[in-house]
């Protein structure tokens, strides 16, 4: 009998993830060898982040955005109102191009936003054009004087008051007590009257739609997930969740706004992220247990060199950001951070972590240094650039490839992924960046 | 005492600063005196950004106490301030892309350099670039984008200038997160910029002013 999960070590809960990832329950392979290929890619991908044993070669796999749909011929608007297509053009993708892993999809459900009448992104024919990618629309939908709203009660604070502003449909919600007013008999129902309210109730229709919706698109993720683990190709994403400093700066107060509060309100900050970070810890380690994929997807962004001093980012970001790492770690999960833009300046701070337990990718960072620095802590990758896979030559991006693998590639603990996540490239040379380090990326 | 008011915006202390800035209006200073003496500190706040002292939110900070002078200033000011400017930029980030962080960065960084900056804001269709630089006459152009989708947009952009017969009048730089010397080429820019003192000093080289 193991363990109870409570009492294992992390380094026990990272093997059973792993494990479990391994042998994916209710999956009948397509064939014997994609099953094979099943469980090497998945064992790649671990050699390659546990730094314990050289991988067979260097995993390879893609972030990508709406690239799936260009390559398909159909536009972003089409992959986020037509299921089917979408469901065609990403499958279409991975067996393809044949990378060692796929993400899932990026391609959300246009109609839901429309139903809840989204304001936090604008979306293909909602404020960008059918053949753009989406994209949000930084704003203060939290106030400066809001802070202590936040802190004291983070769900209530989301539903009655952040919700009803990124959603116009949920404008209803402001009318809503706190769900732990309802206690007691007596105080009961005037605790439930608002519930009748018609807005309330049209509120609580168009999310309920919205519900539905999420369901109808999850059918053909579900379906895509299924046919391409069959197929032999893992996802490599099971969850995801963000750095508490970028939760507040990317869609609460605003980078703008959580800038003035690094000087203007130091304290109020730094409780409000204390206050977030076990919900993001949450968060990542709910989507593993949901997906059986111990990965956990952190886009980084307001971390970056150049968007905080030294001194900034050891006080407001690294602290959090290092709690929900070793939070999730704490579960078995394997965080996968995804700095965009320049980490250089960062590196000998976020080296404090356990060896083996994460996944550093990077955008423009110094790879060479990032190897020397990290090599003997974390699995690196990334640093691909867009705008070579766009705009470059196979040969170009063969020779990127190859300084990649010879520096940042050398002894394992090295995955080869794109820097930025990609929309529009060259087909040709997604085909070189993959098939290159099929061949090059081979460990003997 | 002006002293004063430009080391102490320049440090972003900002209670004493706006203290420095009540003093001297309850005195009866000329407004434009105070006005000028934090249009220095933010030079300064450049120059510190320029040399790595400064970063991001200390750029953004100065701005913001900059906005809280300039209203408690603007009532009392009798006359416009009158700035030498170096030389003119028409700025924006390209059509389909909304980002502007960075493009902030730049518009910020030329205004305290001494540039007069037309700011077209986000998303900015290749002809509204064309109509502004016929009215204005700015002989230097910059396009910013982050995401990949703005490469082409340039490219567009940049093709459109010179559809209008404004290519040989004007110099064009780019930026953004992306965008390296394989990105310039393709879009047929004249150079671009890695950060934003790099834009500023092709500003400044194409502007004649070094």
């Amino acid at each position: 009998m193991e363990k109870k999960w409570e009492e294992m070590s992390s380094d026990k809960k990272q093997e059973a993830m792993f494990e479990k990832w391994l042998s994916p329950p209710g999956i009948e392979f397509a064939s014997p060898e994609a099953e094979k290929s099943y469980k090497q890619r998945v064992t790649r991908i671990k050699d390659a982040i546990q730094l314990k044993k050289l991988p067979d070669r260097v995993p390879i796999f893609l972030m990508v955005g709406f690239f799936p749909a260009f390559y398909a011929g159909i536009t972003p608007e089409e992959a986020m109102y037509d299921y089917e297509k979408l469901y065609m053009a990403w499958k279409k993708f991975t067996l393809d191009f044949e990378p060692d892993a796929h993400i899932g999809s990026f391609a959300v459900p246009g109609k839901l936003f429309e139903i809840l009448d989204y304001k936090l992104y604008a979306w293909p024919g909602h404020g960008v054009s059918p053949e753009h990618t989406y994209q949000c629309l930084e704003k203060e939908y939290v106030m400066a004087d809001e802070y202590d709203a936040l802190i004291q009660d983070p769900s209530n604070f989301f539903r009655s008051v952040y919700l009803p502003r990124i959603f116009g449909a949920l404008d209803a919600f402001k009318m809503l007590p706190p769900l732990t007013d309802i206690l007691e008999m007596p105080f009961t129902p005037l605790n439930l009257l608002s519930y009748g309210l018609p807005d309330v109730q049209a509120a609580y229709k168009a999310l309920l739609e919205a519900g539905s919706e999420a369901l109808k698109w999850i059918g053909y993720i579900g379906k895509l997930n299924t046919e391409l683990t069959a197929a032999g190709f893992p996802n490599v994403i099971g969850g995801a969740t963000k750095a508490p400093f970028d939760v507040i700066s990317d869609t609460l107060r605003g980078s703008k706004g959580i800038m003035l509060d690094m000087y203007r309100q130091p304290d109020k900050l730094l409780q409000a992220l204390e206050a977030i970070t076990p919900l993001m810890i949450k968060m990542g380690v709910s989507g593993t247990k949901i997906t059986g994929i111990p990965i956990v997807f952190i886009p980084l962004h307001k971390g970056a060199d150049g968007f905080l001093s030294d001194e900034q980012f050891k006080t407001f970001y690294w602290p959090t950001l290092r709690k929900l790492l070793m939070g999730l770690i704490d579960e078995g999960c394997t965080p996968f951070c995804y700095a965009e833009g320049g980490y250089n300046t960062r590196l000998e701070i976020i080296k404090d972590l356990p060896k083996g337990k994460t996944i550093w990718a990077f955008d423009q960072t110094d790879m060479a240094k990032a190897k020397e620095i990290l090599g003997d802590t974390a699995c690196i990758g990334g640093n691909m650039p867009s705008a070579l896979l766009s705009v470059g030559t196979p040969q170009e991006v063969k020779d990127y490839d190859k300084k990649l693998i010879d520096t940042a590639g050398k002894d394992g603990g090295y995955m080869m992924v794109n820097g930025a996540v990609i929309d529009e490239a060259k087909p040709e040379n997604v085909h070189a960046m993959i098939d290159f380090t099929k061949e090059y990326g081979v460990y003997k | 005492m002006a002293e004063d008011l430009v080391s102490t915006l320049a440090d972003l202390k900002e209670k004493e600063a706006l203290k420095i800035v009540e003093d001297r209006l309850s005195a009866g200073e000329e407004p434009l005196g105070i006005l000028n003496d934090a249009r220095k500190a933010l030079e300064i706040v450049g120059k510190r950004f320029a040399d790595s002292e400064y970063f991001i939110p200390d750029l953004v900070y100065s701005g913001e106490i900059l906005k809280v002078i300039t209203d408690m200033v603007k009532p009392k000011l009798t006359k416009e301030a009158e700035l030498k400017r170096v030389g003119k930029v028409v700025m924006g980030t390209v059509a389909g892309d909304i980002h502007d962080i960075g493009k902030d960065i730049v518009v910020f960084m030329l205004d305290v350099n001494g540039f007069e900056v037309y700011d077209l804001g986000v998303d900015v269709p290749a002809q509204k670039f064309v109509e502004r630089i016929k009215e204005s006459g700015a002989p230097i152009v910059g396009l910013s984008g982050f995401l990949t989708l703005a490469f082409d947009s340039m490219k567009q952009t940049i093709e459109a200038i010179k559809a209008a017969g404004l290519r040989d009048k004007v110099k064009v730089m780019i930026g953004g997160g992306q965008i390296t010397e394989e990105i310039r080429k393709y879009t047929g820019a004249d150079a671009y910029g890695k950060d934003a003192m790099a834009g500023v000093s092709l500003a400044k080289k194409w502007a004649g002013a070094e």
